[in-house]
């Protein structure tokens, strides 16, 4: 391969893992600083991406719309998209709060898995909403017609850079604030806060939906990167687990190391396709199953060898205090 | 609508079977085993693997026990593969959760290991058997008897119901009458009050690990036997088994029991209306609706 070759190749890998980054950042929210357990996040991915796909494209019309089913377009630019998708995302995360808020962490745990599987059932079997198993195509990009469409990555790449670079510091700036610390005091002892006049529920809340919104951008960036989405994505294992495997090997609690522990095992687990090209054939068809296998038991050493992960949490509350 | 409802109490029976070794593990252990539903397909796959492997290899006769669709191979599968995966959830307590119990982590933790831990017996499966649907016996399934109302079942189904009834009623004098069942049941109780009465809980932990992963073998393989095998036939039962569990209230044998055969008829009669692919979603719902009606369950007893 040369050199071109390659740099297109990392820079999808860098697009990628940036997206995921992204995730990371809102599983941080809820997880690292929070302690809310959602294991669901394949179901904001999938939401958000089917909002923005929705909210960018027109409705089909003529012979077209004979083959593609899709309950509205609104045909709005991608900022539009990014936003609705937040939006959705959070009212989604709203009202699966409401029953399980006030629970055990298990509960809210168990909902979330179901709020994925349930989504993608909906997407997958009801034809006219958004086209049923062959999914919606045909995203828009931003500023599409600047460059030939070889090299497009690099401006999708620099938009990623730019969102995460935002998320980052809108998380940074929450967290370091008096509402952050709450999150904080909550995940320790969820007792004591309430003791000190918290309303645990409210700020639970806060933290799954900002989380959620997040998440809900990082899946539309997604399918704006794709161009073309359908349900069978938005699977246990890509949409949520990798996910969990990334914050917890680079630290849960902290967003730096959200974002490189995005990058660390999207690399790691990229990297793991070419150990499995020198499998033999006939167990090449079941290489993903090995990859996966491999970053499950990652997964199972660190949460018993190193739970804080590459970073760990930084013990810092504040810039005003040492 | 009656038939359903008949095959609703067929799978709400093999539900069952996981919700009891589900709440038995919540209720004891203390957290909740994501990687129950595993255990069913790992359950179900060992048969497989027994039945179509080693017991045809070393020569045990294929044919069928009366109208069953099967016979003797099955006979000895079942409780060889209730017996392996009980011992592959003590393996898996040994190997990852004993190691998590003694650094004192949270209970989000050990849900995750758990988490994992599915993945890791689901890729497994993946890679040994492939992605497709498998059977234990190809090609036309059994007649099906008639009944009154114009219900059809099948006897492979009778059959299943009679094993559950079976499995549960064992496990009923188990709890009730032998020491180790009370021991389990004090545990379940309070923990910190049966270890200061000197039952031995790392003992109590290895028996419910070992109960429940059996008993979700015995669904799993039911399972396998009533419709078929599927690599993500364990994943699509997690949301039931949790549903029954909250449901009849958490650590509530019985409770369990009635849980899953509310959830399985729910379930079955819900494909009157929706597509059947809809079944985890129906149980979804019907757990947010007991969560906002009565958290702690039809039984009361912990919230």
């Amino acid at each position: 391969m040369e050199i071109g070759g390659i740099l297109a190749y990392m820079v999808s890998l860098a697009i990628m893992a940036g997206i995921y980054a992204i995730f990371c950042l809102g599983l941080n929210i809820q997880w690292g600083y929070t302690g809310l357990f959602n294991i669901g996040i394949a179901g904001f991915f999938c939401i958000g991406a089917y909002a923005t796909a929705m909210i960018t494209t027109p409705k089909p019309t003529g012979l077209y719309a004979h083959y593609v089913h899709q309950i509205f377009g609104l045909n709005l630019p991608f900022v539009m998209g990014l936003l609705g998708a937040a939006l959705i995302c959070g009212i989604v995360a709203f009202l699966i709060g409401i029953p399980t808020l006030r629970l055990g962490e298990d509960y809210l745990a168990i909902s979330t898995i179901g709020i994925a599987e349930t989504f993608r059932l909906i997407f997958n079997n009801e034809h006219w909403l958004a086209n049923g198993p062959r999914g919606l195509m045909g995203l828009p990009q931003p500023f599409q017609g600047l460059v030939d469409p070889k090299h497009y990555n690099y401006i999708y790449l620099i938009i990623i850079v730019i969102i995460v670079v935002i998320v980052y510091l809108s998380i940074e700036r929450a967290i370091r604030s008096p509402w952050g610390r709450v999150l904080r005091a909550i995940r320790e002892d969820e007792v004591s806060a309430a003791m000190s006049g918290k309303d645990i529920f409210h700020f639970k809340m806060q933290s799954l939906v900002f989380g959620a919104m997040v998440m809900g951008i990082g899946g539309a960036l997604y399918a704006h990167y794709t161009k073309a989405i359908s349900p069978d994505v938005f699977t246990p294992l890509y949409g949520t687990f990798i996910i969990w495997v990334m914050l917890m090997a680079g630290g849960s609690g902290n967003n730096k190391g959200a974002v490189l522990g995005a990058y660390v095992i999207w690399f790691m687990w990229t990297g793991t396709t070419f150990m499995t090209n020198l499998l033999p054939y006939t167990l090449k068809a079941r290489a993903p199953y090995i990859r996966f296998l491999l970053i499950m038991i990652l997964l199972e050493i660190i949460l018993i060898y190193r739970p804080r992960g590459l970073l760990g949490e930084e013990k810092k509350v504040s810039k005003l205090v040492d | 609508m009656a038939e359903l409802f008949i095959y609703g109490i067929v799978l709400g029976s093999i539900i069952s079977l996981g919700a009891i070794g589900l709440t038995l593990v919540y209720g004891i252990i203390r957290f909740a085993n994501f990687a129950h539903g595993d255990f069913l397909t790992a359950g179900a796959y060992i048969a497989l693997f027994m039945v179509t492997g080693v017991l045809s290899w070393i020569g045990i006769p294929d044919s069928n026990f009366g109208s069953l669709s099967f016979g003797w191979r099955m006979a000895i599968a079942f409780p060889f593969s209730m017996l392996a995966v009980g011992c592959v959830a003590i393996v898996l307590d040994r190997v990852l959760y004993r190691k998590l119990r003694r650094k004192a982590s949270g209970a989000v933790i050990f849900a995750m290991s758990s988490l994992g831990a599915a993945f890791i017996i689901r890729m497994i499966i993946f890679i040994l058997w492939g992605a497709d649907s498998l059977f234990y016996r190809p090609g036309i399934l059994r007649p099906a008897l008639e009944l009154p109302l114009g219900i059809k079942i099948r006897p492979d189904q009778i059959l299943i119901l009679l094993l559950v009834v079976f499995l549960i009623t064992l496990l009923h004098f188990f709890l009730q009458n032998t020491k180790m069942g009370k021991a389990m049941r004090a545990t379940a109780d309070n923990m910190e009050l049966a270890l200061i009465s000197g039952i031995d809980t790392e003992r109590i932990i290895i028996w419910t690990w070992g109960i429940g992963g059996a008993l979700a073998a015995a669904g799993g393989i039911l399972y396998g036997i009533d419709v078929q095998l599927h690599p993500h036939m364990g994943w699509n039962f997690l949301i039931p088994l949790f549903a029954a569990t909250i449901l009849g209230s958490i650590g509530n044998m019985y409770g369990a029991l009635i849980g899953g055969l509310t959830i399985g008829v729910a379930q079955q009669v819900s494909t009157a209306f929706l597509l059947p692919t809809y079944k985890p979603a129906v149980a979804f719902i019907i757990m947010i609706l007991i969560l906002l009606i009565r958290p702690q369950g039809i039984f009361g007893g912990r919230s």
